[in-house]
């Protein structure tokens, strides 16, 4: 399933190693995650589900969704799709026995739920304490939370503290973008990532990007990516630090772990929240089937590690991503069966629509996918047309014959630390879900803490970069660096902003700023 | 605007069409992008302003008297929105952007296939961009029936090549 030659895209791959799946050998290459190693040997089953031990694969492939989770070298709980192989490890599957492929746990689950249906366990066995304690345990046990390790963990950990100018969380377009800007007026940054490498989704953009010309339209997301992180290298005041996930940001001061050993405590003058999105799922029959997998955890597999997500796809959404994800299933290879989406129309750009269907792939519109179908990974899915009401016309169901299901609805911002850090938030359905409010430099109602890109509300990587440039510059100019050519290129860069959002696409982006703009609010509020 | 219900443009929706003297001339390039979108490199790379869009967001239009066939915004268009017509010694040429493997070679055969997929008849490519001389997008010309100009669209390779 390793793709050896693809149009675009070389890929590089490490020394080969030997990784030990439930005690069997595997090969993989350093370089590759865990969950790609596996998958690439033809290992779909990856958990099994807390209740009724369904079998669960992979879905988002970037540590978001906890499909994955597995015990690593004695430690459970372990999201395999953010672990990178090494040789000699053993990873197994937890919450199963024998194994998770052929649990038998899953016979035994269904029987209890015939008399304990869900959700009787917040219910039931409640008193006497003791019995509720014993049961806890009992249902703690077949609920797969792992098994915890015997030792205590005997690694080095270590600790440092670091006071610098501006913290940058994130380091896809957005963050990166933030960090160069702030840095080029003369601030010292802080750049953080949880990935070994900067680009956050554009590292799998094997396409050519829109937007102008300044902004890089026409060069391909991969090499956006690259030409920002060399950007990033020539640049003495960022240090920039990899594998660090930042885990919580108190009265200012930024918490992070770095490559799973050391604690940092970061102390700077002002932050930039840059933490980007994850992928939404969709509701429908067997929607957890292994087989069923989020539109950017595909890409992943598939661009970063140039592993063939299957033989035959199904794609769910019609948005831009569903359309280039199509195009790059092709491109490597793959069959795409069809694209469904429920709306009446194409959500994406008609030129990415007309690229794939002048190959010959389907597109479906007012149908949406009803279930995915098979017993322990996907093997067809079954679609519905819907009438003006949403509801699915009887009659018109069509079975598509597929080996796995790629959900390209939409993204929600990665919003947990802004939440935590106090800024005040709202739900705002234009931007795909809860994001804070900000004034026109992209400062939150937290002084100092700065939001931009993805998280700030879904867009693309043009809007995330001139985010990541306004919240970094002018968190420069506040900390006092720059002057007035500063405040210029700021000026600037919010006036490009502004004439890219005209058109139709930036019309909803716009609606929902407004419903988030500190500015706006005061305006309507006086 | 059903073409985003189907996914490719009807004849009345294809942009105006360069004459027949025009495509006799000289190649030219021919945009189908008619949405709104924020997109612009075509206009920017265009040396010879034959391309109008009046913002970043308004569909490109081309100025077939101006254009001079230089083929400088089929080779940047993200959209892989443009191709290059021509007509010559009653022969059809069309353009376009491929990036798939196998890369198509100079004298193979291919199979022509129109906005829809179908397939519409056969051609012979006649120039090739090699991939690396464009970040991995290659330009081929195909040769064919002269009516096909306006119909073909992509291509599916099956012939060897030279
Ligand atoms: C299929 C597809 C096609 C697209 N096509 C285009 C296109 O043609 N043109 C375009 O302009 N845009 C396009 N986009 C959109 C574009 O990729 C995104 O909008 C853009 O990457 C958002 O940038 P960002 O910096 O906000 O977030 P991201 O790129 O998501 O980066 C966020 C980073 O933050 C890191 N992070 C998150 N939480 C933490 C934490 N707690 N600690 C440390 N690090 C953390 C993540 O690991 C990640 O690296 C496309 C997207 C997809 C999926
Ligand atoms: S082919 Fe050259 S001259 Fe013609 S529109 Fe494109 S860039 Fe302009
Ligand atoms: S570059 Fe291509 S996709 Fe972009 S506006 Fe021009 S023709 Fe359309
Ligand atoms: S967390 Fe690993 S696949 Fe989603």
């Amino acid at each position: 399933m390793r793709l050896e030659e693809h149009p675009i895209v070389e890929f590089k791959r490490g020394k080969e190693v030997t990784i030990y799946f439930n005690g069997k050998p595997v090969k993989a290459y350093e370089g590759e995650t865990v969950a790609s190693a596996l998958y690439a040997a033809g290992i779909r089953t990856f958990s099994r589900s807390f209740r009724f031990h369904r079998p669960r694969g992979f879905f988002c492939a970037i540590g978001k969704c906890s499909s994955c989770l597995m015990e690593v070298d004695g430690i459970p709980n372990i999201r395999v799709c953010k672990v990178y192989v090494r040789d000699g490890m053993q990873v197994k599957t937890q919450n199963s026995f024998p194994n998770a492929d052929g649990d038998l746990l899953g016979v035994l689950d269904s029987i209890i739920d015939r008399f304990y249906p869900h959700g009787s366990h917040y219910k039931k066995f409640n008193r006497p304490r003791i019995l509720r304690e014993f049961v806890t345990k009992q249902v703690r046990g077949f609920a797969g939370t792992g098994s915890p390790p015997k030792k205590v963990f005997e690694g080095n950990a270590s600790y440092e503290e670091i006071v610098t100018d501006l913290a940058v969380i994130g380091g896809g377009p957005a963050g990166m973008s933030a960090a160069i800007f702030a840095a080029r007026a003369g601030a010292k940054v802080v750049l953080m990532d949880e990935n070994p490498f900067l680009g956050g989704q554009l590292v799998k953009q094997t396409h050519r990007f829109f937007g102008s010309g300044r902004h890089r339209a026409g060069t391909r997301g991969i090499r956006i990516a690259q030409i920002l992180a060399d950007e990033i290298k020539e640049l003495k005041n960022v240090d920039v630090r990899y594998e660090t996930k930042v885990f919580g940001i108190y009265d200012g001061v930024v918490g992070a772990v770095e490559k799973d050993k050391k604690l940092l405590k970061i102390i700077p003058k002002k932050i930039v929240v840059a933490t980007g999105a994850y992928e939404r799922t969709l509701i429908f029959e067997n929607n957890d089937l292994p087989g069923v997998y989020g539109a950017g955890g595909v890409q992943t597999l598939m661009n970063v590690f140039g592993i063939k997500p299957g033989n035959v796809g199904l794609i769910v959404g019609s948005g831009n991503v569903g359309l280039i994800l199509t195009y790059q299933l092709m491109q490597a290879g793959v069959k795409v069966a069809a694209i469904v989406e429920a709306m009446p129309r194409i959500g994406g750009y008609f030129v990415h629509a007309a690229k794939v269907r002048r190959l010959g792939v389907p597109i479906y519109t007012s149908y949406t996918i009803q279930r995915a179908i098979g017993k322990k990974k996907v093997e067809a899915a079954e679609i519905v047309k819907l009438d003006e009401k949403w509801s699915p016309v009887k009659g018109t169901e069509k079975r598509i014959d597929c080996d796995f299901i790629c959900i390209a609805i939409g993204l929600s911002p990665t919003h947990e630390l802004l939440y935590q850090a106090g800024c005040e938030m709202r739900f705002i359905p234009e931007l795909g879900g809860l994001v804070p409010l900000r004034n026109k430099y992209g400062e939150t109602t937290v002084e100092g803490v700065y939001v931009a890109g993805d998280v700030a509300g879904i867009e693309e990587a043009t809007a995330a970069m001139m985010e990541g440039r306004i919240a970094g510059i002018d968190a420069a100019i506040k900390i006092g660096y720059g002057g007035d050519e500063a405040i210029k290129v700021r000026e600037e860069v919010v006036r490009d902003l502004k004439e890219f959002r005209e058109g139709p696409f930036g019309a909803r982006i716009v609606a929902g700023l407004k419903k988030v703009s500190i500015e706006e609010l005061q305006e309507a509020e006086a | 605007m059903s073409y985003l219900v189907r996914g490719y443009l009807e004849e009345d929706e294809l942009p105006p069409k360069p004459s027949k003297e025009r495509l006799e001339k000289r190649a030219v390039a021919y945009i189908e992008c008619p949405q709104e979108i924020p997109c612009s490199p075509c206009i920017e790379s265009c040396d010879y302003g034959a391309i109008k869009m009046e913002n970043i967001n308004a569909p490109p239009e081309v100025d077939y008297e101006k254009c001079n066939g230089c083929m400088k915004c089929i080779r940047i268009c993200p959209g892989l929105a443009i191709f290059m017509l021509r007509l010559k010694n009653g022969k059809g040429y069309v353009t376009l952007a491929y990036e798939f493997l196998p890369w198509p070679k100079k004298g193979q055969e291919v199979i022509l296939l129109n906005r829809k997929g179908e397939e519409v008849g056969k051609g012979k490519v006649t120039w090739v961009l090699p991939p690396e001389k464009n970040d991995k997008t290659s330009l081929v010309r195909v040769e064919m029936d002269p009516d096909l100009i306006f119909d073909v669209r992509a291509i599916r390779i099956v012939g060897k090549g030279e």
